[in-house]
């Protein structure tokens, strides 16, 4: 019977998020350290989002046409916490997941271990990068306002 | 060494619906900073999703993420149900095709139907 491709590499090799051998999508389970985690984690975060992901694009394009989901829309929504919390979760559940995903194709991919730290890093980046320019809209949205931080870059009066 | 025939063809397209809904939410989470910018702003730039090209672009993304939810579920079977999951991962192949499908026809009816004048929901569509 022919081992799995994770079972013929050695520990050390196995544990290392950067340095993840190419598998094609004939991985076992994980032995341990983040690609371990990285496993639990795709599957605990994706059972969450299922029901975070169906009932967001119900209400966005099915009890509500996409038309409706206007500036005044989201101001009404946000005015009680609970969907601010609801899209806080949606969006760094979603984000990490996909990051990671991301994460795996890149390993399986990308020989060279220079290109491959680029990239890595990357994601890293774009993960904070994206995580907070959605966190700051969702925690700082006020309806009549326009967003205190944009001042910053004087693109507003 | 893949598990199937089936398991070939699912994995690939668990990648790609998976790399696709990424791509939406990266563009997503950009659109939505637009509130920052204010009401005009933000609903002439949501009024883009109403068009029917993007209309129609929007089915794609429902489909993609149906097929991924489905597809997760049947790896997720197939990881912790040691006797049957491996048995029936082609069965369950079969049933996540069936149940993609069948769910996203609610979903495009709803999405399609002001493209033609037509409008589903009680609010109003436009």
């Amino acid at each position: 019977m022919a081992k799995s491709v994770t079972q013929d590499t050695p520990a050390k090799e196995r544990t290392s998020p950067i340095s993840r051998p190419a598998t094609y999508g004939a991985a076992s389970k994980p032995r341990g350290g983040f690609e371990l985690f990285s496993w639990y984690f795709f599957r605990i975060s994706g059972v969450i989002l299922i029901f975070l992901v169906i009932i967001h694009l119900l209400l966005m394009h099915v009890t509500n046409d996409v038309s409706k989901t206007v500036y005044d829309f989201v101001a009404a929504r946000y005015q009680n916490p609970f969907w601010r919390v609801y899209d806080l979760v949606l969006e760094t559940l979603a984000l990490l997941h996909g990051l990671n995903g991301l994460r795996i194709v890149i390993d399986d991919n990308i020989r060279s271990h220079g290109w491959r730290l680029l990239a890595q890093s990357t994601i890293w980046v774009m993960a904070l990068t994206f995580w907070l320019m959605g966190m700051m809209t969702i925690i700082t949205f006020h309806p009549g306002e326009t967003g205190g931080i944009m001042n910053l870059f004087g693109l507003l009066k | 060494m893949y598990r199937g025939q089936s398991g070939m063809f699912s994995w690939w397209f668990h990648r790609i619906s998976g790399l696709g809904i990424l791509l939406f939410l990266l563009l997503h989470i950009v659109d939505i900073t637009l509130l920052g910018f204010g009401p005009t702003v933000y609903n002439d730039v949501i009024s883009i999703f109403s068009t029917w090209y993007i209309r129609i672009a929007t089915l794609f993304l429902v489909a993609a993420v149906l097929y991924h939810a489905y597809n997760g579920v049947r790896i997720i079977l197939v990881d912790f149900w040691p006797k049957g999951g491996v048995k029936y991962q082609r069965a369950m192949f079969y049933s996540v095709l069936v149940a993609t499908v069948a769910s996203w026809v609610p979903f495009a009816v709803y999405i399609v139907a002001p493209i033609f004048g037509g409008c589903l929901q009680s609010g109003g569509c436009q």
